[in-house]
């Protein structure tokens, strides 16, 4: 019905815990698609008692023409790194969705739509801050999904984060964009591998 | 010191987009007490007005906060509060007087849903007519409603410009969604901002007149320590100031109140159109509402309808003129609000029943999706 959701234009879901920078990676998206990429970018996001530790979300808009309704009707993207967020965004997913969870926090069921896992959490940890999972989720979306340029995210990462942590926060969201690519490839790897044609 | 005008692209909320319009547009103080959704704005300002040797207060309450604006804007200061429908309301006997003593300063309401304390954290357009009519007696104001952070830069800075032109609060009727959300905001060069000044006395002092108008209809104001004797009053006074009781003086001075505003519509007043062209179906809306409406005409058009928007940048004062112009050549109006009708009746009345008027309106707390004005459409008008 919707003229606008049709074409050129990536509707995103970021959800999880308040506390997990939920807000600041729907931020890091909008910025990026909006100074970086040069696109229209619309971010809004929760603000009740819920951002600060309910169930919070953050929803992007990227279009190649002026945004109009700023909300998300139907997400082309979720990233849950929450259960109770996966829970409530996802009877919006519709089967040409992309899911991305945390995977050692979100246990998705019945998903209608191709989906990916990280242990993002875990992973910051081993890099020695889960404060960074947001940011390793971002690197894995991005590559996955190419809503957004790498060299776009890592610049406005870079001006969004304390001052300091930079480089950490870099290496998070590279760690992130690597373990998407070999997600990727070996996808490729094992529908190749189905078929035959490409087996190694 | 920082520059007062950031020049250049930002992803920014609306709150932060309208406290970059005011440093950039002069104002110099700001006194408020913090209130969601609002008190970004106070927060940014916080740390914004030590960079252009700028004064910030956070008052004890909305009462004083308004107050405060008032004595600055007597100063000589550019000056600006801002706070949602609680601490509006709390404002309004001040804001009467900011009418009465023809005092410029801008006043923002980042609209939450009420009535009382309602939904704080969600949004609302329920303040419409409080802004209008919330203070006691019988006046003119203007007010402006953005419906982007871009527009909060802008809109801020045209609040100002008329404040200080036409010596009259400003009202910028944002709204949480607005305040809260962030788009590109691009802030141009200071030397393509334009800013307009209040008009100031020359002459002796000795003769001088507070309140004798100058050719639009607005008295030159001087500031306290520029050495004219003044007195400044919410009583009914004369030309020079001084109480008057008497319906004589209160006739001249509602009369120069409601005139200077009355008589200079076509500048006060800023409509914005999208596919009206040939359209027979209007949608009427203003502040985030807009975006609500943008989305319902092309939806509409896609099906057939002749469907464009009228965008309310000035909601006060109304464009009354022009709504009584299109009602003479359109099927109808759709008012879309975050409300259960208010600018609607104004566009009710000044459709004179030569069009429909509907409403598509809420009772709070979510914008109004685009789906519900289609709906409104394709029930109430044939292709």
């Amino acid at each position: 019905m919707s003229t606008q959701t049709t074409i050129n234009r990536t509707e995103i879901i970021v959800t999880g815990f308040g506390g997990q920078g939920i807000i600041l990676a729907g931020r890091i998206l909008g910025m990026s698609a909006s100074l970086g990429d040069k696109k229209e970018s619309t971010l809004v996001q929760a603000y009740g008692p819920e951002s600060r530790g309910g169930a919070c979300n953050a929803q992007v808009i990227i279009s190649d023409v002026p945004i109009h309704y700023p909300y998300v009707n139907t997400p082309k993207i979720l990233v849950a790194m929450s259960q109770a967020g996966y829970d409530k965004f996802a009877p919006a997913l519709l089967p040409e969705s992309v899911l991305l969870v945390d995977q050692d926090l979100v246990h998705p069921e019945n998903v209608p739509c191709d989906h990916f896992a990280i242990p993002a959490t875990r992973m910051a940890e081993n890099l020695g801050n889960k404060m960074m999972a947001n940011i390793i989720m971002l690197g894995f979306c991005t590559a996955i999904t190419e809503a957004v340029s790498s060299k776009a995210a890592q610049a406005t990462i870079a001006k969004s984060v304390p001052k300091g942590t930079e480089e950490r926060n870099i290496e998070a969201f590279t760690k992130g964009f690597d373990y998407g690519l070999s997600t990727l490839k070996g996808r490729e790897k094992r529908a190749a591998g189905q078929t035959g044609a490409l087996a190694q | 010191m920082k520059p007062a005008v950031f020049t250049g692209e930002h992803y920014i909320t609306g709150d932060v987009a309208c406290a970059e319009g005011a440093i950039a547009a002069g104002c110099k103080f700001f006194g408020a007490y913090p209130i969601t959704p609002a008190t970004e704005i106070a927060e940014h300002m916080a740390e914004r007005l030590p960079d252009v040797g700028g004064t910030f207060i956070q008052m004890e309450d909305e009462i004083a906060a308004i107050a405060s604006i008032l004595g600055a804007a007597w100063t000589g200061a550019k000056s600006m509060t801002a706070t949602s429908g609680p601490g509006f309301s709390l404002m309004m006997e001040n804001l009467g007087l900011g009418v009465c003593t023809e005092t410029p300063c801008v006043i923002v309401n980042v609209q939450r849903t009420g009535p009382s304390t309602g939904l704080p954290t969600q949004t609302g357009q329920g303040d419409m007519m409080q802004a209008r009519w919330g203070s006691h007696g019988d006046y003119e104001l203007i007010a402006l409603a953005p419906s982007s952070p871009q527009d909060c830069f802008y809109q801020t800075i045209r609040a100002f410009n008329l404040s200080e032109k036409y010596r009259v609060p400003v009202l910028i009727m944002a709204d949480e969604i607005v305040g809260h959300m962030s788009e590109k905001v691009v802030i141009p060069d200071a030397s393509k901002i334009k800013l307009v000044d209040r008009p100031k006395p020359t002459g002796r002092k000795d003769r001088f007149k507070l309140y004798e108008p100058g050719p639009n209809g607005v008295a030159p104001m001087p500031s306290i320590g520029d050495g004219y004797n003044i007195h400044v009053t919410g009583l009914t006074h004369d030309e020079r100031g001084y109480p008057a009781m008497t319906v004589e003086a209160q006739e001249e001075m509602m009369t120069r109140i409601k005139g200077k505003i009355q008589n200079n519509l076509d500048d006060i007043i800023e409509t914005e159109s999208y596919r009206m062209e040939d359209a027979d179906i209007v949608i009427v809306s203003y502040g985030i509402s807009v975006r609500t409406g943008l989305a319902a005409v092309d939806q509409a058009r896609a099906l057939g309808y002749k469907a464009g928007l009228l965008r309310l940048v000035t909601v006060w004062p109304f464009p009354e003129a022009m709504i009584r112009e299109i009602a003479g050549r359109v099927k109808g109006f759709v008012t879309v609000e975050i409300n259960l009708g208010q600018i609607h009746y104004e566009v009710e009345r000044c459709a004179g029943g030569k069009a429909k008027a509907l409403l598509v309106g809420s009772a709070g707390g979510k914008i109004i999706h685009p789906d519900k004005v289609l709906e409104c459409i394709q029930k109430e008008f044939s292709l």
